[in-house]
């Protein structure tokens, strides 16, 4: 089995405070963390154990800048065998139809059997590159898939509907999975696996050296634009209890035993 | 002609509630265009469920083939192909649910179209149609504006806008099937019921819910200890059934369950839009968590900012005291 997995370099603002550079149209992420996006590590557990139970290879794919490697290292750490880094200004970030033309031209010419991606980015939300790039590389695909089982040339794959609800689909090999999170028991790397992560192959890459051609997958090429950013107003119309946490802690316990609600 | 053509979701003989959703933004697109909306219906046997739709005074286009029968990608991209060179809408849309995101992106390649996808707005601007999308959390939003072409493809995200009031009668025309292909690369194998665990959280009263914040098992006891003294049933954000705290039946939220509690307490939840969408409809919601923009906010009736393990256990000691 040959794999790749797309992974990528994400700021968490789950608890971040978000601002606007004075451009309008691009965020100050000087003071966010990054990481592997979430939906993504378990991508790399599933090609990891895909490789462990049939044999075979995991290529690492990202397109990200150089601060991103300690996340790829990690990917190898945990038992995929190379890598492959795409960093292009040049390409329009905002459409993920864009980012697929510039993973297929990366992984095109390369032999595989599976493409696995997460099934959406916690940053920008579209939930779009992983099929789009399954119609760019021409296979199959099976999107927001919570159990993949590796049967002769196909795969079964269970994909998550609403509410709880599975779709148990079959798709002929090669294909794009895009993985949804808690398919899997992401593991810790073994320190012996940072260490030999360190040696393994990681190729950095630009749009030239894998014959994607700059125009195409530019700012002008997308068919849409980014007009504005903005930060919505949280509209809340809460009650806020002030004070120390134990105070707060009390006005919640007396409104909720005086007002009934218990 | 600027016509919006929108196509119906449905599942296991039920229209979804993102089909009557966008009826709410589709036929004012539309009319700002200078045409309008028509709905499209893919499946067999579907006079039941254009009926249904037909109310909305828009135009519904049944194609009525068995192939439709369970969802399959690679048939709707084949006949979504051919109805859009020959509908030549201005704009196509569906929902961005599992099937909308499974389709539409490859459909977006295909035919070289653009793509917005989880669009919470959209309207018709200076010559332009603009989608509203939201990034980072929730924290951030988006005005994205489609270039001259053909189509605009756009995927508009379930529970963003309130279905319309039916108005008006509208017709209904059947077309014939545009899927020529069979299709042997992917199959439809079955549905796979959610699993039923020991307590259905759609029926309890009181709800003590953990997101991602809780941060590792070995905190559970805090949130087992408020429960039990209040009588609660304990639920999570998709975070907390990922990550194996509590099991996937008490997951709330789109992948998970509506819940309408009389009192919903969040703690340690961002409020990601999949989870506000399943727990809006309680009656008293609680929520505690230390960052002041978190989205929980703005559904919640009483709001703590502050870090739920200093919180927390000082509610559960009150509560008991104020039990007697
Ligand atoms: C297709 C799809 C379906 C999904 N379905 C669902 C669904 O059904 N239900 C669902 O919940 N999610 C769903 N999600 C995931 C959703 O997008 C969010 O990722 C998820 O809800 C986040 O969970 P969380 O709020 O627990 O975690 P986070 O977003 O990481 O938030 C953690 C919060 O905890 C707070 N916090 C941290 N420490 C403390 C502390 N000490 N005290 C107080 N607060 C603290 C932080 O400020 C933060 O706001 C779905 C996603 C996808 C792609």
């Amino acid at each position: 089995m040959k794999t790749f997995v797309c992974i990528k370099y994400v700021p968490d603002t789950s608890e971040a405070e978000v601002k606007l550079n004075p451009d309008g149209l691009t965020v100050d992420d000087s003071r966010f963390s990054f990481d592997i996006n979430d939906a993504d590590n378990y991508a790399v557990e599933e090609s990891v154990q895909i490789k462990e139970a049939q044999g075979g290879e995991v290529t690492v794919l990202s397109i990200g800048p150089k601060k991103s490697e300690v996340m790829i290292r990690m990917a190898l750490a945990k038992g995929c065998d190379k890598a492959m880094r795409v960093e292009d200004e040049r390409m329009y970030g905002h459409d993920p139809l864009m980012v697929a033309k510039v993973l297929a031209g990366a992984i095109k010419g390369q032999e595989f059997d599976l493409v696995l991606t997460g099934c959406m980015a916690s940053d920008d939300w579209h939930m779009s590159t992983g099929v789009a790039l399954a119609e760019e590389l021409g296979v199959n695909h099976a999107s927001m898939v919570n159990k993949v089982e590796v049967l002769d040339g196909k795969v079964k794959v269970n994909r998550e509907l609403e509410g709880g609800l599975l779709e148990s689909v079959e798709v002929e090999l090669p294909a794009v999975l895009t993985i949804q999170t808690g398919i899997n028991e992401p593991r810790y790397a073994p320190i012996k696996g940072i260490r030999m992560a360190q040696k393994k192959e990681l190729n950095v890459v630009s749009l030239d050296d894998i014959g994607v051609d700059p125009a195409a997958v530019g700012a002008d090429a997308s068919g849409i634009e980014l007009e504005k950013l903005y930060i919505p107003e949280v509209v809340s119309t809460a009650e806020y209890l002030e004070g120390e946490p134990e105070e707060k802690a009390e006005k919640l316990a007396t409104i909720l035993h005086k007002g009934g609600l218990l | 002609m600027g016509n919006v053509l929108v196509l119906a979701e449905h599942r296991q003989g039920a229209l979804r509630d993102v089909s009557f959703e966008m009826l709410a933004v589709a036929p004012k697109l539309a009319e700002g265009m200078g045409g309008e909306a028509v709905v499209l219906l893919f499946g067999s046997g579907m006079d039941d469920l254009a009926k249904k739709i037909v109310n909305y005074g828009v135009k519904v286009m049944v194609v009525d083939d068995p192939v439709f029968e369970n969802f399959n990608a690679e048939i709707y991209q084949q006949a979504l192909s051919a109805l859009l060179d020959d509908l030549k809408p201005k704009v196509f849309m569906t929902g961005h649910t599992a099937q909308g995101v499974d389709f539409m992106p490859a459909l977006a390649i295909e035919k070289k179209l653009p793509l917005v996808a989880d669009a919470v707005g959209l309207a018709f601007e200076d010559g332009k149609v603009k989608a509203t999308r939201q990034l980072y959390s929730g924290k951030l939003n988006a005005v994205v504006a489609f270039k001259e072409a053909d189509t605009y493809l756009v995927t508009f995200r379930e529970g963003a806008v309130e279905a319309p009031d039916p108005s008006s009668a509208g017709s209904v025309e059947k077309v014939d099937s545009p899927v020529k292909e069979e299709v042997s690369y992917r199959k439809f194998v079955e549905y796979i019921e959610a699993e039923v665990g020991d307590v259905d959280i759609t029926q309890s009263d009181i709800l003590v819910a953990i997101g991602r914040g809780l941060k590792e098992d070995k905190n559970l006891p805090l949130v087992e200890d408020l429960a039990a003294a209040i009588k609660a049933d304990i639920a999570g954000s998709r975070a907390a059934t990922d990550a194996g705290w509590i099991p996937h039946d008490r997951q709330v939220g789109t992948s998970g369950k509506a819940v309408k509690p009389k009192l919903y307490i969040a703690m340690g939840i961002s409020g990601a839009f999949q989870h506000l969408a399943g727990m809006k409809g309680a009656k008293t919601i609680v929520a505690i968590n230390k960052d002041p923009e978190a989205p929980i906010f703005s559904v919640a009736d009483y709001a703590i900012v502050d870090d739920m393990f200093k919180v927390v256990p000082k509610l559960t000691e009150k509560l008991k005291e104020l039990k007697g």
